[in-house]
């Protein structure tokens, strides 16, 4: 039915990294199978070092594929493109030609029971999907963990099989983003750490881990650093390398604030050594973006990561121990139970791990965090987790939240208007 | 914060402290509101049982039923809170043990940006005793929950922290 491509999405990461280029990567899914098929050939023809992205819509997340059927029959358009409704036919006249060695594809979806979505996945030959068994349940669902992380478990093995067909199957951990903002470092690097060794425990060889762009150049730097240190501490024996989200809370409202934004995380990926970037767009604030607006944050951000590869990186200033706190989180789990899946379940229970603000009931719900004066993203509370002294222990309040939720955006959008008033020959009337 | 988590009620009805169930619609993933109302709630003195996200209206009703909450507050913001919000306010209000309690819904209810006064009579009309589209402030609220008769209202804390 397919062509397989002869390269692998870790492969092509890596020769992309060793010609110096950062990939750079949309999100990416529409229900009508042509708009689908164009928005990954625009992709690859962008001009700069790209994977495709086929994002699946939510009732596929959800398992609902009643709601899922009823709206298709009703021409009612999805969020996203649903792999395991459409006959297999049709995912291929979407890939056909598009999808090669030199355009690798991967599916993204938010599942926690994802079963049926690798079984397609694995039935295409597709080599490459993300999520993880608390990164896609704790946030946006209620599935019991437990059941999360068998069913990732099952996932994982069923997706590892497909190696036997010249195949190398990629997971992409998407422990790095955790409610998109307000995790502190530590616990981003431990449960993208811990999710990449229960992927290796189920059978795969080749995964990423993630990092989502916080509140501070400087702590993302160093938090990125440790990442690298912990990924090959702990995942020397299989193909690894880390990626980048750019900012996933709430975003700037100003068009340049929000270009800003996506530069430096480009930045951050370059300095930090990442070896691939998940881009937003500025229509993110408002809606949806369209094919075009992916295109060009595309291009933007692989610019960006271009100029920064030419200037040269430089060291982080001062070390605040978030290589320490993530490796005594993952040692502490570890010894919980020689499977991984155990080990993670149990350390939410015993409240070893606690992601704060998260009310999923599987979650301790202890923990607090906060954006400091200085910008950098703190724990108010660490509840039960062994991540010892922490200075100012507080309490949050509502008013605080608010300040830490919306201090990324205040910061860009501030910064930008203050640039459109200093520097305005720059922008063409309207533009802002 | 001190004490309890997001999901764990403490205290007991006698204390005379005001108790409010937080909760979101069915098909709602979204969870900072709800986080930001949990804890302005409890800054004024409110004491806050949150359900969380994507809430099936079956587990709401047996969580009324259950603690017995003074208020249910209903948050949402992806869009669907006007269908969602008919549905779940016939369940509330046909049922016995609900009928009574007061019950109210707000953020961002539809998917157009500004709030659309038909649909909000309607809510008010199908049984919400207060709906707060998503250009009201938490003060809003906070007023409304004081507005309430004397033994729940009454029991809020004077002092409280700056508005939101």
């Amino acid at each position: 039915m397919l062509t397989y491509p002869s390269a692998s999405f870790g492969g092509y990461v890596d020769s992309a990294y060793r010609s110096g280029d950062l990939v750079v990567q949309p999100r990416m899914g529409f229900s009508a199978p042509e708009t689908m098929r164009r928005g990954l050939i625009e992709v690859r023809r962008s001009g700069v070092p790209t994977v495709g992205t086929i994002t699946l819509d939510s009732y596929t997340r959800t398992g609902d594929y009643q709601a899922l059927r009823r709206a298709l029959d009703d021409g009612v358009s999805l969020n996203g493109f649903p792999i395991v409704t459409y006959p297999h036919e049709v995912t291929a006249s979407v890939l056909e030609g598009v999808w090669s060695s030199e355009f690798p594809v991967q599916v993204r979806h938010g599942c926690p029971l994802p079963e049926d979505i690798f079984a397609a996945i694995s039935d295409l030959g597709l080599d490459a999907s993300e999520g993880g068994p608390v990164s896609y349940c704790l946030p946006y669902s209620r599935v019991p963990l437990e059941d999360s992380i068998e069913a990732w478990a099952r996932a994982c093995e069923r997706f590892a099989a497909t190696s036997g067909r010249g195949v190398l199957p990629h997971v992409e951990s998407f422990g790095g983003c955790m409610l998109g903002q307000l995790c502190p470092p530590s616990l981003l690097l431990a449960l993208t750490v811990l999710e990449g060794i229960f992927f290796r425990a189920h059978g795969l060889t080749s995964v990423s881990l993630s990092y989502a762009q916080q509140t501070h150049p400087e702590q993302d730097l160093e938090a990125l650093t440790a990442l690298r240190r912990l990924g090959q501490e702990f995942l020397s024996d299989i193909d690894w390398h880390t990626v980048v989200y750019a900012y996933m809370g709430v975003y700037p409202f100003e068009r340049l604030a929000a270009e800003a934004l996506l530069r430096d995380a480009a930045e951050l990926a370059v300095r930090g050594g990442a070896r691939r970037l998940l881009v937003k767009t500025p229509a993110e604030a408002h809606r949806i973006p369209t094919i075009a607006e992916n295109v060009r944050s595309l291009r933007l951000a692989a610019a960006a990561a271009a100029e920064v590869g030419n200037a040269g990186t430089s060291g982080i200033r001062r070390e605040t121990g978030i290589y320490e706190e993530a490796g005594a989180l993952i040692e502490a789990v570890l010894e919980l139970g020689e499977d991984p899946g155990t080990a993670l379940g149990r350390a939410f229970e015993r409240g070893l791990l606690d992601v704060p603000y998260c009310l999923h009931p599987d979650n301790p719900g202890r923990a607090r965090s906060y954006v400091d004066e200085t910008g950098r993203l703190r724990w108010a509370s660490v509840g039960a987790m062994p991540i010892g002294q922490v200075a100012d222990t507080r309490e949050i309040t509502g008013s605080d939240l608010l300040a830490s939720l919306y201090y990324v955006q205040r910061k860009y959008d501030r910064r930008a208007s203050h640039e459109a008033c200093v520097k305005p020959e720059g922008i063409e009337p309207g533009e802002i | 914060m001190t004490g309890s988590g997001p999901v764990r009620p403490t205290g007991s009805a006698e204390d005379g402290v005001m108790r409010v169930l937080l909760s979101s619609v069915p098909s709602d993933a979204h969870t900072w509101n709800l986080v930001f109302l949990q804890l302005a709630l409890e800054q004024a003195g409110i004491r806050v049982r949150n359900l969380g996200a994507c809430v099936p209206t079956s587990s709401l009703l047996d969580a009324v039923d259950d603690w017995r909450p003074d208020v249910v507050v209903i948050s949402t913001v992806n869009g669907h809170g006007y269908p969602d919000g008919r549905h779940l306010i016939g369940e509330f209000r046909a049922r016995p043990s609900s009928r009574s309690i007061p019950i109210v819904i707000g953020g961002k209810l539809g998917i157009a940006g500004a709030s659309d006064r038909h649909r909000i009579r309607e809510l008010v009309r199908l049984g919400f005793d207060a709906v707060f589209p998503d250009d009201s402030d938490f003060v809003e609220l906070e007023s409304f929950l004081r507005s309430l008769p004397t033994t729940t209202a009454g029991a809020m804390r004077s002092e409280r922290g700056p508005a939101c």
